[in-house]
């Protein structure tokens, strides 16, 4: 509802916006479409014996700027691995990686820029869009442009149901999440009163929903923020009166951060829980001594779950890879083995993907009919001395 | 509906809604004036404030005290900080208000432009300054492009005393007393003062006020003057309460403040001062009435202005800024 109130005011801005975007994104393209020649071979890098892929290009569209911006960081790091490897191997065919497309999260910024990278013909692949919102908006673009796409973060479940024959993602949906939180709150953290806050977010209201849902009776109070304002009182106030042991906030790390501070400053108590969105160190940073304590699911894997692309993460970008990271790295696997199979016309790339079946550095990598992983692994993290410590899958 | 949970949280809500509606009322005072003497809404009016807000924060920094993650201050030196930053916010607040009518006004009044050329230069500049913020960031403060800053953080909390089982914490009193205060010195300021005076006789016929000798160059400029310096107070109490601020922080917030101005007749003082605060406590109210969506708060005031336009169009207390007393 907050987008259609500033989409009144804002056809300037977004104009404005956009251009200050592009133009703020230049260097990151430059830096991730280096390859770095020295990286070895890994399980995700195909060998291309004589394909031509003159031009050839994956995109990304995700934020990459604004409050969440840091998630798409992670994403497009993670694939640029997986892209850099490609090209170390394959000194002949050489795959560019457009990563100029900053969504900031908004789907309505997301949807010209969708229309950008449908037109651009050199694109035969699309690494996102990395949240649901956005998703949603930009589907039907690329669906009627037959390019197919992978998103590693998108993780709304009614997704799947629109009939898109381009859509598939590479982690477990929000559905496969909400059973996980449950047990997290009833088993883990032995909740007896849970208060549920959501967003607002195509994302947040459809995990807290389904967390309403599998709570039940343990679920006594509700409460829906608005993320693009800073003050939670209603919420917050709702909770304290409420007298709650657990909140769970469906939502993304920036208003998850001011959530937790501001529930702690209220007297708050209960214990904090969140989902995937929230599951980044800046969650930690921001809200300091209000964050210990709080558990993070995510169908996601943990970022170091592979020791080999954790290793060449840190050489690359000197921090460790982050949440969405090798879920990105994944989907650039699938489309890359793809070139090197000589697919890189979109309709034959589409083809491709949806035959798939190899392993992937999170899991095995296969899609149903509706663009679904296998699978439905739930995992937990507890922020601990400011840090996110990885407490492995959730018992069902 | 949840009855129950209105009920329950009742004087908490009141609570909130009394907090973000004194914000809204002092940042509402600008549009209400500026609308008194030019008839403009003055959009660049929530990027006044949202300047405001990050210029105590660029003081601070400045003068390299460490109050973001380390807000242990006590007696005069936290008195000192407050001080030196509500001072700083205010000057921000009326200079970049000033600076808005120099640059994106009256280059236009002075070539009498139509009115609609005003909105839309007033729309420009808020972006414009919005946007070049988001952009490029404030000197001496890492640029988070178009993310969010934790503001300073004075000091920690501490509760003082329940008003029928609702929590008032220590920075609630400042900011409902501050709020209080700054508008009765302006409802003074604008009834009692020589430049008060002038301020309406502007708003009641700028033509005549001419004859009669007052400057109307001058009136305008100050009008804008304490227009900004109201949004550099609210900013400043805005940062007592909610220590967060981005680029955009002004665009929801001047949205309704200017629907509070309206909703308490705009170019009426005390219009607007009733319209923040109703504002305020019907956001809280809704809200909390329907399962603490903060959405449908928002839903909720607007509604509420659609209904007292449709029976009363000028407002609660009318328009007349110059008829009115004060």
């Amino acid at each position: 509802m907050q987008k259609s109130r500033i989409g009144r005011l804002t056809a300037a801005a977004l104009g404005l916006s956009l251009i200050a975007a592009a133009c703020g994104s230049d260097e990151k393209k430059a830096d991730t479409t280096t390859a770095d020649t020295t990286a070895p071979t890994t399980a995700g890098s195909a060998a291309a014996g004589g394909v031509k892929c003159d031009g050839v290009t994956l995109a990304f569209l995700g934020a990459l700027s604004g409050d969440n911006g840091a998630l798409g960081t992670n994403m497009i790091n993670g694939a640029s691995i997986a892209i850099d490897d490609f090209n170390a191997a394959n000194p002949d065919c050489k795959v560019s990686f457009d990563t100029k497309y900053d969504s900031q999260g908004d789907p309505a910024q997301a949807t010209p820029l969708a229309t950008t990278i449908a037109n651009d013909t050199k694109i035969v692949g699309l690494i996102g869009p990395g949240f649901s919102g956005e998703t949603k908006a930009t589907m039907p673009t690329f669906e009627t442009a037959g390019l197919p796409m992978i998103t590693p973060g998108a993780t709304n479940a009614a997704l799947t149901t629109n009939g898109w024959k381009m859509f598939h993602r590479v982690l477990a949906n929000d559905d496969k999440q909400a059973p996980g939180v449950v047990s997290l709150i009833k088993g883990i953290v032995k909740g007896t009163k849970v208060g549920v806050i959501d967003d607002a977010s195509d994302y947040g209201k459809g995990l807290a929903d389904a967390v309403r849902k599998g709570l039940g009776d343990l679920d006594v109070q509700d409460a829906t923020i608005d993320p693009k304002a800073a003050d939670y009182s209603a919420a917050v106030t709702a909770m304290k009166d409420s007298g709650v042991d657990v909140v769970f906030y469906s939502g993304y790390y920036a208003e998850a951060a001011k959530m937790v501070t501001q529930l702690r400053e209220a007297g708050v108590t209960a214990t904090f829980v969140s989902g995937d969105g929230s599951l980044d160190i800046a969650f930690a940073e921001n809200a300091g001594d209000a964050a210990e304590g709080a558990y993070l699911t995510a169908t996601g894997a943990p970022p170091d779950v592979n020791p080999e692309f954790a290793a060449k993460f840190n050489k690359k970008f000197g921090t460790d890879p982050a949440l969405y990271s090798p879920e990105a790295y994944d989907a650039a696997s699938v489309f890359l083995a793809g070139i090197a199979a000589g697919k890189v016309t979109r309709a034959d790339l589409a083809t491709f993907v949806s035959a798939y079946d190899a392993p992937g550095i999170t899991k095995n990598i296969k899609f149903d009919a509706t663009g679904e992983p296998e699978g439905s692994a739930v995992f937990y993290t507890i922020v601990e001395g400011g840090k996110l410590v990885s407490k492995g899958l959730i018992p069902a | 509906m949840t009855f129950s949970t209105f009920i329950s949280s009742f004087w908490s809500s009141t609570r909130d809604g009394l907090i973000v509606g004194s914000i809204y009322a002092l940042v509402a005072l600008g549009y209400t004036l500026v609308y008194g003497v030019l008839r403009l809404i003055n959009f660049a009016n929530s990027e006044v404030f949202m300047l405001s807000a990050f210029g105590s924060f660029l003081a601070v920094r400045m003068l390299g005290l460490d109050v973001v993650d380390n807000p242990v201050r006590t007696g005069f030196a936290l008195v000192g900080v407050m001080a030196l930053c509500l001072v700083v916010s205010l000057v921000i607040g009326g200079l970049s208000a000033v600076i808005v009518e120099r640059v994106a006004y009256r280059p236009l009044r002075k070539s009498n432009a139509p009115r609609l050329v005003f909105l839309i230069s007033a729309i420009g500049a808020s972006f414009a300054i919005s946007e070049a913020v988001g952009e490029w960031g404030f000197p001496f403060i890492e640029n988070q492009k178009r993310k969010e800053y934790g503001l300073t953080k004075f000091f920690k909390r501490e509760q003082l005393f329940k008003v029928f089982g609702a929590d008032i914490y220590d920075s609630n009193v400042i900011v409902i007393v501050g709020a209080a205060l700054m508008a009765i010195i302006l409802v003074l300021f604008v009834s009692r003062s020589r430049v008060g005076r002038g301020i309406r006789a502007v708003a009641q016929d700028a033509e005549t006020a001419q004859l009669m000798g007052v400057n109307v160059d001058r009136i305008i400029l100050i009008t804008f003057l304490v227009g900004g310096v109201m949004a550099g107070g609210a900013a400043f109490l805005y940062e007592l309460h909610t220590p967060y601020a981005r680029f955009d922080v002004g665009f929801l917030l001047g949205v309704k403040a200017f629907t509070a101005a309206v909703l308490g007749g705009i170019g009426n003082v005390k219009g607007a001062l009733l319209g923040g605060v109703l504002l305020g406590l019907i956001e809280a109210w809704g809200s909390s009435l329907f399962g603490a969506d903060q959405n449908i708060g928002t839903i909720g005031a607007f509604i509420t202005l659609v209904l007292v336009l449709m029976f009363r169009p000028s407002g609660l207390l009318g328009e007349s800024l110059g008829r009115s007393k004060a």
